[in-house]
């Protein structure tokens, strides 16, 4: 199959991402978006991985993967201490950091 | 040992009691103490007398040694060693100053007895002492200059010695900002040594400035001027003398220690040490010169006038270096050295039997106050007329050898000399008067109330601790006058320190009688024979006729005295009323404080409080301001974009990334 395909499934994949975070307000969801954009990114690495021939993209995506991991976790840790507070789950209302 | 390790020694004894009573001050004994401090002089003095033995011991043509113990700096393929020089004139200086120093030492033994800060006196009197000494052995402008500081820091602390007393705190001020400005006309002078010679060791200096300067060459004139603002500051010649009256706020001792041995002498040295520059600048001598005879008249006239005791021998005193600096300044390098060292007696004498009679006036020092001292105090009185004999020239004691062989020499140079000569003649008159009005005020007469009650209890009177300046009560915890006070007279050390300076200042001068005895002369020969003067001196007849004219004079002006303050007391205070604006000036010091307010002073204040309304808030503070404004403002114009709204960001961010994605594809293409 040649390169072509896996490219424009990544940039699909990116765009639906992107666009998720963009529309989206309640942050887990704007979480799996982001973890659906990094996934874009690591196919797009293994694609040309397997291109040339060697195993660079191969080990960039494991350190995406794990980096993603800790995103979440510090995402979702954020998310559960916005529930403890009872506060709206919409990242619109989060703005006190205003300048 | 040579001459070189016998001076090390006379700096080593010294610093060393300084430092151990520095440090041991709590612990130790008064007693102990003041036994300390004097040991460490009158070992130097010892050590003093075995550089002598030595370094007599040498060849008459080479009787200077320079010995270095290590380099002090090395900058620049230039290096500067912590070196003595040794030879006639700095053993000179050496044994007069740790000789007099000695008998002051064994006299503030028993003076400062009931002084709560009694060790810390013993060790600044030390380091003073050190002080003058590393100045006088220096072995290059450089060491020189560091000597010269440590005098004026000494001063400083010694002139302030209690501190609770505000008066003596602004003297010690003054002393020491003036003679800082000295110390920059000695630095300057130093650098323009270093630049025109490339060398800064004595020996090198004196051997290469012949050769680089012709007569009169504006830079050797220069160095010279230079060198006179040093020791005009250091010596209180004017128009720098306005410390040396205020620096009567210290102990009487540390008075004595200023004026006879360290200090003020310092001056008169370093003309002597420089003659070899002064010769190729006669222009800077015949100013150096001319200071000191107006220095010299002026001093004389304010001492007629002033009525505080030691103020009118701390004007003796300027006026007597006012001798000095004429003596070096017209070539007269050992006449002038030998009138130190009379000097060195006679003043010294003076100051401490001010201090016993200060003591038992219960710290008044108005000789308006003061009568009938003599049956009081006999011992003391006996003192103070040796003392004012040897200052007034009466013929025989050795200011008559001293001062009279200066006069001669000026006489003999002929010229505008000739009318120096007059002027110190007038100048000796004066002399005569304002010393034996001391003792002609004081001594006779019904005793006053302070001497009666000393002869009726045998005790000294106790009076209130007050300042005799302001008469404002006074802080006794830093001592003096303390709780108990003792007859002067009577205590060991002082009559010790008294009567040896008595006996110096009575026969003192019969080493250099003209034609007999010329001991100094001889002796200081080996230091000054590159001198163009070595040769040239008023012939023993001559000279004779000049002691006979100086013994005459004295005789005229203690009569003067006589006749003004015993024969007819109405008249000074007829002559006072007569010549009201003159004696408003003299009393006033000629206006010297007032005139150097008004140059100096008022101009630095005034330029200071511009700086203060004007460059410190407009250049300052707007430099400051603008910054703070510059940052803040731009703060305000992008803070708007912090709009807190998440999906902004997201958006903002797509923008960038497409931007340089676009870029990128742009370059690429």
């Amino acid at each position: 199959m040649a390169i072509e395909w896996y490219i424009v499934l990544s940039a699909m994949l990116f765009a639906i991402g992107f666009i998720g975070v963009l529309v989206r307000r309640n942050p887990v969801v704007i979480l799996l978006c982001l973890e659906l954009m990094l996934s874009a990114g690591a196919l797009s690495m293994l694609a040309f991985s397997r291109m040339l021939g060697d195993q660079d993209g191969q080990v960039m995506v494991l350190i995406v993967l794990v980096v993603a991991a800790c995103e979440v976790v510090v995402g979702l840790g954020l998310v559960v201490a916005m529930f403890r507070r009872r506060l709206p789950l919409d990242v619109d209302e989060m703005k006190e950091l205003k300048g | 040992m040579s001459a070189a390790t016998w001076g090390w020694l006379v700096l080593l004894f010294p610093l060393l009691g300084s430092i151990f009573l520095g440090l041991t001050f709590r612990v130790l004994p008064q007693r102990i103490a003041g036994l300390v401090g004097i040991g460490a002089i009158v070992a130097a003095f010892i050590c003093g007398i075995a550089a002598l033995i030595s370094l007599q011991g040498e060849p008459h043509d080479s009787r200077h040694v320079a010995s270095s113990l290590w380099e002090y700096a090395s900058v620049g393929g230039f290096t500067i060693d912590l070196g003595v020089y040794v030879d006639p004139l700095s053993v000179f200086m050496v044994l007069v100053v740790t000789g007099v120093s000695s008998l002051i030492h064994i006299y503030s033994y028993s003076y400062m007895k009931s002084d709560a800060g009694y060790t810390r006196f013993f060790s600044y009197l030390n380091f003073f002492v050190f002080s003058m000494l590393l100045l006088v052995l220096a072995g290059n402008y450089v060491l020189l200059i560091v000597g010269w500081a440590f005098v004026g820091f000494a001063s400083y602390a010694l002139i302030s010695f209690w501190y609770s007393r505000e008066t003596a705190t602004k003297a010690g001020m003054k002393a020491f900002v003036i003679n800082v400005v000295g110390d920059i006309g000695l630095v300057l002078a130093a650098i323009l040594i270093f630049r025109e010679l490339g060398v800064i060791d004595y020996g090198a200096v004196f051997e290469a400035a012949p050769e680089a300067f012709s007569t009169n060459q504006w830079e050797v004139v220069a160095i010279c001027l230079l060198l006179l603002v040093g020791a005009f500051a250091k010596s209180a010649q004017m128009p720098f003398h306005t410390w040396l009256a205020d620096a009567m706020e210290g102990p009487t001792p540390v008075s004595a220690l200023i004026h006879a041995a360290t200090m003020v002498t310092a001056g008169v040295y370093l003309i002597a040490r420089s003659h070899s520059l002064f010769e190729l600048a006669p222009t800077a001598a015949d100013i150096a010169a001319f200071v000191g005879l107006g220095t010299l008249l002026i001093a004389g006239t304010i001492a007629i006038v002033v009525t505080d005791l030691k103020r009118i021998i701390a004007f003796s005193t300027m006026s007597q270096i006012g001798y000095m600096f004429v003596a070096v300044g017209i070539g007269a390098y050992s006449a002038g050295m030998f009138h130190m060292m009379t000097h060195a007696f006679f003043k010294a004498l003076l100051f401490m039997a001010a201090g016993s009679i200060i003591s038992a006036m219960a710290n008044m020092q108005d000789i308006d106050k003061m009568k009938g001292f003599r049956k009081a105090m006999p011992f003391t009185a006996a003192m103070l007329i040796i003392g004012a004999l040897a200052l007034s020239g009466f013929p025989g004691t050795s200011g008559w050898f001293s001062k009279d062989e200066i006069i001669d020499f000026a006489s003999f140079r002929g010229g505008m000399y000739e009318w120096m000569a007059i002027g110190m003649m007038i100048g000796a008159f004066m002399t005569a008067i304002y010393s034996f009005r001391i003792i002609f005020r004081i001594l006779p007469g019904k005793p006053c109330e302070e001497a009666q009650h000393l002869i009726d209890t045998g005790h000294v009177v106790h009076g209130e601790p007050v300042n005799p300046k302001t008469l404002e009560p006074e802080d006794t915890d830093v001592g003096y006058p303390g709780e108990h006070h003792h007859i002067a007279e009577q205590a060991t050390g002082m009559k010790i320190g008294m009567s040896v300076l008595g006996f110096l200042a009575l026969v003192g001068g019969l080493v250099q009688i003209p034609g007999v005895t010329e001991v100094v002369t001889h002796f200081l020969e080996p230091t000054f024979e590159d001198s163009a003067f070595v040769g040239l001196h008023p012939t023993v007849e001559q000279a004779w006729i000049g002691l006979g004219k100086g013994g005459l004079i004295s005789l005229a002006g203690i009569a003067t005295a006589w006749f003004l303050y015993i024969k007819r007391p109405d008249i000074p205070g007829k002559l006072m009323n007569t010549f009201r604006p003159l004696h408003t000036l003299f009393v006033n010091k000629w206006y010297g404080d007032e005139l150097v307010d008004f140059l100096v002073v008022k101009p630095f204040k005034g330029f200071g409080s511009f700086s203060n309304r004007y460059f410190e808030r407009y250049v300052i503070d707007g430099l400051t301001a603008g910054t703070t404004g510059f940052v803040r403002s731009a703060g305000v114009a992008v803070r708007d974009l912090q709009t807190g709204l998440l999906r902004g960001y997201a958006v903002l961010m797509l923008f960038g990334i497409v931007a340089m994605v676009l870029y990128f594809l742009i370059r690429s293409i």
